[in-house]
């Protein structure tokens, strides 16, 4: 299902989705004729994109789930051939809440949920104020869009080094500000290990996913008429009342997709916690990604790490399809 | 519809008032602010002698010193690193937009058995932990290489392929918005003038979408530019990625810190730079080409 | 036509994952051959101060190899980051190098893949011998009882280091010998914002490393004889509760150390912060932050009571570099060649004089270089006091788990929740209940 991004330029109005398949009318004009459909050039030319899709992403991840029905351990990982089948034994370790493994897996999803939770709607927040407030020209507008670009702009590893060193309990610019400068807290507080440290996680994580958020919705903001604001000025509608009644809701289709996109991203994301926390993140801030990597590579238990993988996937799948669900709904209802 | 960009000059009588100006220059002086203090960290580390980098955080730094902006260049071959990083991004880049482009265009104007079952494929991508497919790929490249010769692993070949991939689902995702919202008016305009479909892409399609096809440019180049994981197993010293071997400057008994600091922004300045020109482009109206 | 498509790309998909399934691993040549007598690969870890450095030191080495023996050794020196990721990909492929550097730790569980060339006596002969080598090194290098996958070949111990003015301030005249004495000396250091010890908290290997000699001090040995996980102990919980109270009880450790993973507490004892730290050798580190080498010095790590020894008197694990050759080299002739060149007397001098640790080679020990203060009590630690870690196949399974017990307990003393007994010992359950097989 494919969520159309942008809003139709004469109207205002989202234009028709191309779920459908072959032949759904757009706005009245003559589908295009069927020598061409029958053709077979939208096969072409989705030829070089599905090859590349099978090869890279599908193929190793249909042999990934395959590993997760073996026992492929240190024993097994050269010749993966040999490795005994072992159902779903895999993942009932991985599910059976009661003992270690389960309960930290659990317990890891949990803190990704919440992370995550926190990390987009704050990426968002702040991606979607900064382009609002960068529609009108100013002095300096161009410099502050290059700016808060910088963050993208930068590679992972220099950045979130930059904010472990920031965090650093004794040496930081965080406590030496919080604690020595404003004397906010009482004592230095840890960021990097201990209950702090998801806040930790969500500022470097806010902090390098804003910009992209910014970037795609600047982009997206450029496609709203003038006339609309005209109009509503005219009709006396303040600058936060045309935020709320236009902007946003002519908003809303990229922002369902940055949304989702954002989210399946943030959920997976391993740079982060690794280059912040090492390879043993604190269980505040233990993030799934880490967690099956400690299961995977660290304890070269491949097949254990594989069925959370799954498992993972299971979820996100869930969570994608619920959601599209509920934003086609809402779309087709505001067309009532 | 006009272009936005520029053409405010002055204040006219629909301008915001007072209080929204005052929140908008809070609002943007707090995000800049956020922005700029771990740069500003980064920069004053980067002219620190190695021991002040550990020592007590100071607003003004003592010591100033450029040497860490020479020792970059020798305790990691940092200039091959960036070669080998443009080449990889700007190839995977390049190749991943005219396939998503191609790809797009034939979801946003085709109807055909099997869309459904592409686009939500391509969308699963996503949600899947790249260390789970990790080994499996490299499993697929060597059986390549051994079957047919072509070495993939360790390669750019190998990168490339695998970087111009992971981007492809967004990409095509975005870009058929963008098609959408290009009015088939324009093609079908374009092929009774007797272009074949694949004309009518590149002569009105394409450049209708420039700035959909541009931000999706730098979001290809920009995954391909930072992607760590896929690079530290594919590459050997020869063909090894800026993103990887920056952590060269952790060595086995010291990390200098100040270098890591001064080799991330020596390679982020032509990266900005980039962004800096490409701006206009993202910003200018999405449906230009729509307007006759 | 829809049902036919899909099953035909199922079809295709399945027959592709077997393919790509049954063909894993390099078990296409068992043994190894000569096919490539002509070349070889080798994958050096990076033991100097860069990576460049590292060429520049071995490139002229594998010269004088080539002209040796008409053997062109293709060098790649790979980061630490990257290096077990490499081997992992390189086993689960078949394609990799002919001769790698291993962190020793990861010996046993590398054996366990099946991908590396046993040393048995026959091979052991074609580099000179098993003797020549220091048997804990070779203990270092794989499961007991079964040849080893790999050969020792940078070797180096832990040692204690102290700072001397602030021994000589506090009027402290030696440096101890037993943990009593450093707990007490600790605590006449531990004042105006200086501290008696450093200690990497959140370093997984470093904390495993220091809890394992305790462990050995108090007679538990984390795995029993069967190789099962035997983390809950007496001595287990006895030794790991002693290390975490040198920040909880003693208070001689910063609580900030709990934090430390990038050899901050190496940095704070070369400012002046820490009087002593145990590590391994850490003298170019030293230097590198602006210390002077006359204003440190190098004691063995203490012991309960009594001298430094073996069994219960050990006072390190065996720490180094070993070297493996890939069973399915193309060149297992030119191999071992190379192994017999990088572990003979000459180089091992050379090598270990450069990267600054000890020749697990006997005769190459004599050499005077070794015999400096610093280099003398790495060596005799590791020819008298040192012990393997345990060679498991899990090996890494405990780093992560007892490390991060330890992590999280230090963590706790930082934040001044209490550290006793009972918690130490039911972080070690649940750390012993992750251990699969």
């Amino acid at each position: 299902m494919t969520a159309t991004v942008t809003t139709d330029p004469g109207t205002g109005k989202p234009a028709r989705g191309t779920t459908r398949g072959s032949g759904g009318a757009r706005r009245g004009i003559p589908r295009i004729p069927d020598r061409i459909r029958r053709g077979g050039l939208p096969y072409l030319l989705l030829l070089p994109a599905v090859l590349l899709e099978l090869l890279i992403h599908l193929i190793p991840m249909v042999v990934g789930i395959v590993m997760s029905f073996r026992q492929l351990t240190q024993f097994f990982i050269g010749n993966w051939g040999a490795a005994p089948w072992t159902g779903l034994e895999n993942y009932e370790i991985a599910v059976d809440f009661d003992a270690p493994i389960g309960e930290a897996l659990l317990h890891s999803f949990f803190v990704t949920c919440v992370f995550t939770f926190f990390a987009v709607g704050l990426a968002w927040l702040f991606g979607v104020t900064a382009a609002i407030m960068l529609q009108e020209s100013f002095r300096g507008r161009g410099f502050l869009r290059t700016l808060f670009l910088v963050p993208y702009a930068l590679p992972v590893y220099a950045a979130v080094i930059t904010w472990a060193f920031m965090f650093q309990r004794d040496n930081g610019l965080v406590n030496h500000v919080l604690h020595d400068q404003l004397g906010i807290t009482d004592q230095p507080s840890f960021w990097l290990i201990g209950d702090n440290s998801i806040y930790a996680l969500i500022v470097v994580s806010v902090w390098k996913g804003w910009p992209f958020a910014f970037l795609m919705l600047m982009a997206a903001l450029q496609n709203i008429p003038r006339e609309l604001y005209e109009a509503a000025a005219i009709e006396g509608a303040g600058v936060w009342q045309q935020i709320r009644r236009i902007t946003m809701p002519s908003l809303r289709l990229v922002n369902q997709v940055l949304v989702l996109v954002l989210f399946l991203w943030t959920f997976n994301d391993f740079n982060t916690p690794y280059v912040l926390f090492g390879k043993a993140a604190p269980a505040g801030a233990d993030l799934i990604s880490i967690h099956i990597y400690q299961s995977s590579f660290v304890t070269w238990n491949f097949g254990t790490g594989s069925a959370m993988s799954v498992l993972l996937l299971l979820f996100l799948l869930v969570v994608t399809a619920v959601y599209l669900f509920l934003t086609s709904r809402g779309r087709k209802g505001s067309h009532a | 519809m006009p272009s936005r960009d520029g053409h405010r000059a002055g204040r006219s009588p629909m301008a915001a008032p007072r209080s929204f100006l005052w929140t908008r220059r809070v609002v943007l002086t707090l995000l800049a602010g956020f922005v700029l203090l771990p740069v500003y960290v980064m920069i004053s580390s980067s002219l620190k002698p190695l021991q002040d980098v550990s020592g007590k955080f100071r607003w003004i730094p003592r010591g100033l010193t450029v040497q860490p902006y020479v020792d970059i260049w020798d305790t990691v071959p940092l200039a091959r690193y960036f070669v080998n990083s443009l080449i990889v991004a700007g190839a995977a880049t390049v190749c991943s937009v005219v396939i998503a482009v191609f790809a797009a265009y034939a979801v946003s104007r085709y109807g055909f058995r099997g869309k459904r079952v592409f686009t939500v494929t391509v969308l699963s991508t996503q949600m899947f932990p790249g260390i789970l497919f990790l080994l499996p790929l490299f499993l697929i490249f060597v059986n390549i290489g051994n079957s047919t010769g072509l070495a993939l692993y360790g390669s750019r070949g190998g990168l490339i392929l695998t970087y111009l991939t992971f981007s492809l689902p967004f990409s095509i995702w975005m870009l058929i918005g963008y098609f959408d919202s290009i009015p088939r008016d324009l093609d079908e305009a374009a092929m009774v003038d007797g272009c074949g479909p694949l004309r009518a892409l590149f002569r009105v399609v394409v450049p209708a979408a420039v700035p959909g096809i541009v931000a999706v440019s730098v979001y290809a180049f920009m995954t391909a530019w930072g992607e760590v994981l896929f690079a530290s197993v594919m590459t050997n010293d020869a063909t090894r990625t800026l993103a990887v071997g920056l952590q060269g400057y952790a060595t086995q008994n010291d990390v200098y810190w100040n270098q890591v600091m001064a080799a991330s922004l020596v390679v982020s300045v032509p990266v900005v730079a980039g962004f800096l020109l490409l701006q206009r482009y993202l910003v200018a109206g999405l449906t230009a080409g729509a307007v006759k | 036509m829809r049902h036919l498509r899909a099953a035909a790309a199922i079809t295709l998909a399945v027959s592709v994952v077997a393919g790509v399934t049954g063909c894993g691993g390099g078990t296409s040549s068992d043994g190894g051959s000569n096919e490539s007598p002509k070349t070889l690969t080798y994958w050096a870890s990076n033991q100097g101060p860069s990576i460049e450095a590292d060429k520049k030191i071995l490139t002229p080495e594998l010269k004088k190899f080539e002209k040796e023996t008409g053997i062109k050794v293709k060098l790649e020196v790979v980061p630490w980051a990257d290096l077990l990721n490499r081997i992992l990909a390189a086993t689960t492929s078949g394609q990799g190098p002919d001769v790698l550097n291993i962190g020793n730790t990861w010996s046993a569980s590398l054996q366990s893949t099946g991908a590396l060339l046993p040393w048995d006596d026959e091979n052991f002969e074609a580099i000179g011998g098993r003797d020549r080598f220091i048997d804990s090194a070779v203990a270092s290098a794989g499961k007991e009882g079964e040849p080893p996958a790999a050969v020792p070949l940078y070797s180096l111990s832990y040692a204690l280091y102290y700072n001397k003015k602030m021994f000589a301030d506090a009027g402290i005249t030696a440096p101890p010998a037993t943990w009593d004495q450093l707990v007490e000396d600790g605590r006449k250091l531990s004042k105006d914002g200086k501290w008696g010890l450093g200690a990497e908290g959140s370093n997984l290997s470093n904390n495993i490393h220091q809890t394992f000699v305790l462990g050995q001090q108090h007679g538990a040995d984390f795995f029993d004889e069967q190789g099962k996980a035997d983390f809950t102990s007496d001595g287990a919980v006895a030794a790991v509760k002693q290390y975490v109270d040198f920040m909880a009880k003693d208070k001689i450790i910063a609580p900030g150390n709990a934090e430390y993973a990038q050899n901050q507490s190496l940095t704070d004892f070369a400012k002046g912060r820490t009087a002593m730290v145990l590590w391994q050798a850490a003298a170019t580190t030293f230097a590198a932050q602006g210390m002077k080498p006359e204003d440190w010095g190098v004691a063995p790590v203490p012991v309960p009571a009594g001298a430094p020894g073996a069994g219960k008197q050990t006072n390190s694990m065996v720490a180094g570099i070993n070297m493996a050759v890939f069973r399915n080299t193309r060149n297992i002739d030119g191999a071992k060649k190379f192994v017999k060149f990088m572990t003979s007397d000459a180089e091992q001098k050379i090598l270990c004089k450069t990267y600054g640790s000890i020749p697990p080679v006997k005769a190459a020990q004599s050499d005077p270089a070794f015999a400096a203060p610093e280099l003398k009590v790495l060596r005799d630690t590791l020819a008298t006091s040192a012990a393997p870690l345990p060679q498991v196949p899990n090996e890494s399974q405990f780093e992560t788990a007892v490390g991060t017990a330890v992590k999280e307990l230090f963590a706790d003393a930082a934040a001044g929740s209490p550290v006793t007994t009972e918690s130490v010992k039911a972080r070690l359950e649940k750390a012993q209940q992750t251990m699969q097989g």
